[in-house]
């Protein structure tokens, strides 16, 4: 049923026409009266918090890109390199190809899988360049909706990423979730996940963070991903990876990829979503993979068939740049080493940070237990404290993060990681 | 997993029909193949042109060491979002000066289509209203339909265009749809070089449509994806937006970089949002960002960066609009070279329609018959329409795809 704007039909032509001239009543009325203001970004909100305040130790603690020990955004040399000798060639501005760059998607898949695996070897799957972990998240949901006639629930980890949800919810698919963080511990409730799961109904969709869970930090142990290999066979649930931060993890690419290749070495298709943002710090880029896992090569063809029938009515192709750069990097063998090395560099540098952390806050004479800080892997690290204790960080010391406790470890450095574990110290003696 | 996979029944999707065609053209290996299929621009060598401005301010940000790769704000790089809407809509434009004016960066025309689409779908005519017809021109672009499709809007409808009798705009046909269209239906406007027919309404009847839609509160959506490519001049393809501006309509312009900069695999594109005020406008990008977020998060930098920096220096803008004449020059002279060459032959049939449309495109005429005795007897490329990419032609093929044209028609009616 139309919902009319009564107003505009009692505009006099006059007004209409002399709209740079009308009156302010006239103006006022407009097709999107209704609309509603949308809903401020609660981490955009920390950032810009952050901004206004004066005190020269302030830390921002929300930024979700990597950072030096300078507290700058880092560009690897690796990419720099691959900018370099891609503008040598001087090439072209013609379209991509809807599935994107070729090149790209072979070394992606085989990043993750390793070029060895069964699966590359006989070409069961299908990748195609997307614009990042999002866009990747995106095709894969809408996939889903279209093609998974069994299911429309997706269960994610509680907590995960904020937009998961957002994103499933847009495509179509409904939200559910099984245990995951447990705040007693301030690590992984690997019972409770279980049990949540083996309850699953068969044939859902099931979300997994490939590595460094964003945002808890908190990752299964290999056994326990063998377990859940299993729970997820036995109830023939479908999984999805969320794979954003391989290398970042724990800087090998071969250990952060570990839980994917297991599912598929035990009979689990899964699809899985890749971004490039943070383990080339391609951020702005928008570099990123979706793959799906198929029975054989000929439904690897029908299936990317469908997805570049999905990728034509969003954006038509993907933007070249970052993909570029990525393919360079993976397939030089040079570029690749040193590109290791970097992400590895970046990897140590926030496990530093976590060790400095908690030495520093056992030098302040914190009797608390803050070994998950230590425990917990990747970017982000939920620290257990309390909203009001959050409140109080940003209050008294100018340090900014989330409600949740949730801190980018990637906003330490050595400079100000004592003022950190002294000011958590002080919040929480 | 079981034996059988969640995925058995997932159907081959045919390929999308232009791509298909550079497909089948590239293995070809007739030594007199042309490809008049997918619409990029050509130099006279048949070769992409990588426009020289742009490789300037490529240079310069490669050379900026300033510059990273961190991420744009969800709705892109304000600077872009500004100089692009401004583009459009003109320097003295009072949509602008009153600030009633938005921009949200996207990937390529197409996307600030699919963003606004997915807008309007939600918010336009009450809220979740996928009812609300949508008018897409017949012929248009093939991906119009998918866009608004896959928006989730139910009722697509054509509305009249081209006249293929006497090869023109079907002005009256128009009008007609436009009177008896639902009021608050959307509809889908090529703000210039219509894709595929090269024909556009005349000053004069693009005042008749304006009328017509303000009368009935048709919602006005402009595609632009050729300013400047069209006519050579940016103001002049940018008129008929401009007019609906001034006419004191709301409405949104998809805008795509792709061809006018050359730009096409970097996927620049600007949805510029017109509404009443200030409040109104904020409110809508507020939401485009949630929209944003869930498909892309944030736009890419890189073609961003490069058409804010060209718009904001003048010397850099001056080459940039020499460069976008350029390439419509050439354009315009094989128009006129063909016209000639097909009166020259006496072709059968009028052929001034070639040097009447404008942009890229052509609609031949030629019927399906005739475009396959191109494809397969002369391999001539061009699309099932009739459609032909006049940037496809060069002088050294004029004259073979000229007496190709005669044959094709004397030899099929």
């Amino acid at each position: 049923m139309a919902l009319l704007q009564p107003a505009r039909r009692l505009l006099s032509a006059a007004a209409q026409r002399h709209l740079c001239l009308a009156p302010v009543a006239a103006r006022a009325s407009s097709w999107w009266s209704h609309v509603e203001m949308g809903p401020p970004d609660p981490i955009l909100g920390v950032t810009e918090a952050f901004k206004r305040d004066t005190n020269a130790k302030k830390m921002n603690l929300g930024v979700g890109a990597y950072r030096d020990d300078n507290g700058k955004p880092f560009v690897l040399n690796s990419v720099r390199k691959a900018e370099a000798q891609i503008a040598a060639k001087k090439m072209d501005k013609e379209y991509l190809p809807i599935a994107g760059l070729a090149e790209f998607n072979k070394a992606s898949a085989e990043l993750a899988l390793g070029d060895t695996n069964e699966v590359i070897k006989s070409g069961r799957y299908v990748t195609v360049q997307t614009i990042s972990g999002t866009g990747s998240l995106r095709v894969g949901a809408s996939f889903l909706q279209r093609f998974f006639k069994y299911s429309r629930d997706v269960y994610l980890p509680k907590p995960s990423w904020g937009n998961h949800t957002p994103i499933f919810r847009d495509a179509g698919m409904q939200l559910q979730a099984y245990r995951y963080y447990d705040p007693k511990t301030c690590g992984f409730d690997f019972a409770g996940a279980l049990d949540d799961i083996s309850k699953i109904p068969e044939q859902s969709v099931i979300l997994f963070h490939a590595c460094a869970h964003n945002p808890t930090g908190v990752d299964p142990r290999p056994e326990q991903w063998k377990e859940l290999a299993a729970v997820v066979k036995k109830r023939n649930l479908f999984a999805f990876f969320d794979m954003a931060y391989q290398g970042f993890a724990s800087g090998d690419i071969n250990r952060d990829s570990w839980a994917v290749r297991h599912f598929i070495e035990q009979g689990i298709n899964v699809v899985l979503s890749q971004s490039y943002a943070k383990n080339m710090g391609l951020y702005g880029e928008r570099v990123g993979a979706f793959s799906v896992i198929c029975k054989d090569v000929d439904e690897a063809k029908r299936v990317e068939s469908q997805l570049k029938i999905l990728i034509r009515p969003m954006y038509s192709n993907p933007p070249i740049k970052g993909a570029r750069i990525a393919s360079t990097i993976l397939t030089s063998p040079d570029l690749r080493k040193e590109w290791l090395e970097e992400v590895k560099g970046m990897a140590d540098r926030i496990i530093d940070m976590r060790n400095q952390l908690v030495a520093n806050l056992k030098k302040e004479g914190s009797s608390h237990n803050w070994q998950h800080i230590t425990d917990q892997i990747g970017m982000f690290c939920y620290t257990g404290l309390k909203p009001e204790q959050v409140e109080q960080l940003t209050k008294e010391f100018s340090i900014y993060m989330t409600k949740d406790g949730r801190i980018s470890v990637a906003g330490v450095t050595s400079g100000n990681v004592g003022y950190l574990a002294h000011a958590i110290h002080q919040v929480s003696k | 997993m079981a034996a059988g996979s969640v995925f058995a029944s997932v159907p081959r999707a045919p390929p999308v029909a232009v791509f298909q065609l550079t497909a089948d053209f590239r293995e070809d290996r007739d030594p007199r193949k042309v490809n008049l299929g997918v619409g990029a621009y050509r130099t006279d060598e048949g070769q992409p042109w990588v426009l020289p401005v742009v490789k300037k301010v490529e240079q310069k940000i490669a050379n900026d060491t300033s510059l990273n790769h961190e991420y744009l704000p969800i709705l892109g790089l304000p600077e872009f979002r500004a100089n692009a809407s401004r583009i459009a809509l003109g320097e003295d434009s009072c949509a602008i000066k009153e600030n009633r004016v938005g921009g949200v960066q996207c990937l390529g025309g197409t996307g600030a289509l699919r963003i606004g689409a997915e807008f309007l779908r939600r918010w336009y005519n009450g809220n979740n209203n996928t009812t609300t017809p949508v008018y897409i021109s017949s012929p248009s672009w093939e991906n119009h339909n998918s866009v608004f499709v896959n928006a989730g809007f139910k009722d697509i409808r054509a509305y009249r265009y081209w006249d293929a009798a006497k090869r023109g705009l079907d002005l009256e046909g128009l009008l007609e749809d436009m009177e008896s269209a639902p009021e608050f239906s959307i509809f889908i406007l090529h703000a210039c070089a219509h894709n595929p027919t090269g024909t556009d309404p005349t000053l004069e009847q693009w005042k008749q449509i304006a009328a017509v839609m303000k009368r009935r509160f048709l919602f006005p959506f402009f595609d632009s994806a050729y300013q400047g490519f069209a006519s050579g001049c940016l103001d002049r393809d940018a008129w008929a937006v401009r007019y609906f501006v001034s006419e004191g309509f709301e409405l949104f312009c998809a805008q795509s970089f792709s061809k006018n900069f050359g730009l096409y695999n970097e996927r620049v594109g600007n949805l510029s949002v017109v509404g009443k005020d200030t409040d109104n406008v904020q409110r809508v990008l507020s939401q485009m960002e949630k929209i944003v977020r869930t498909i892309w998060s944030n736009p890419p930098s890189q073609g961003a960066r490069i058409v804010a920096t060209t718009l904001t220096c003048p010397q850099l803008f001056a080459e940039w609009k020499d460069n976008v004449k350029t390439m419509a020059d050439r354009v315009l002279l094989m128009r006129s070279e063909l016209r000639a060459r097909l009166q020259a032959l006496g072709t059968p049939g009028t052929w001034n329609h070639i040097t009447e449309q404008i942009g890229m495109f052509s609609f031949t005429g030629l019927n399906p018959k005739q475009v396959e005795y191109m494809i397969k007897e002369k391999h001539i490329y061009l699309m099932a329409s009739g459609r032909i990419n006049m940037c496809g032609l060069t002088t050294k093929n004029l004259d073979y795809v000229a007496s190709s044209i005669h044959e094709a028609v004397t030899k099929f009616q």
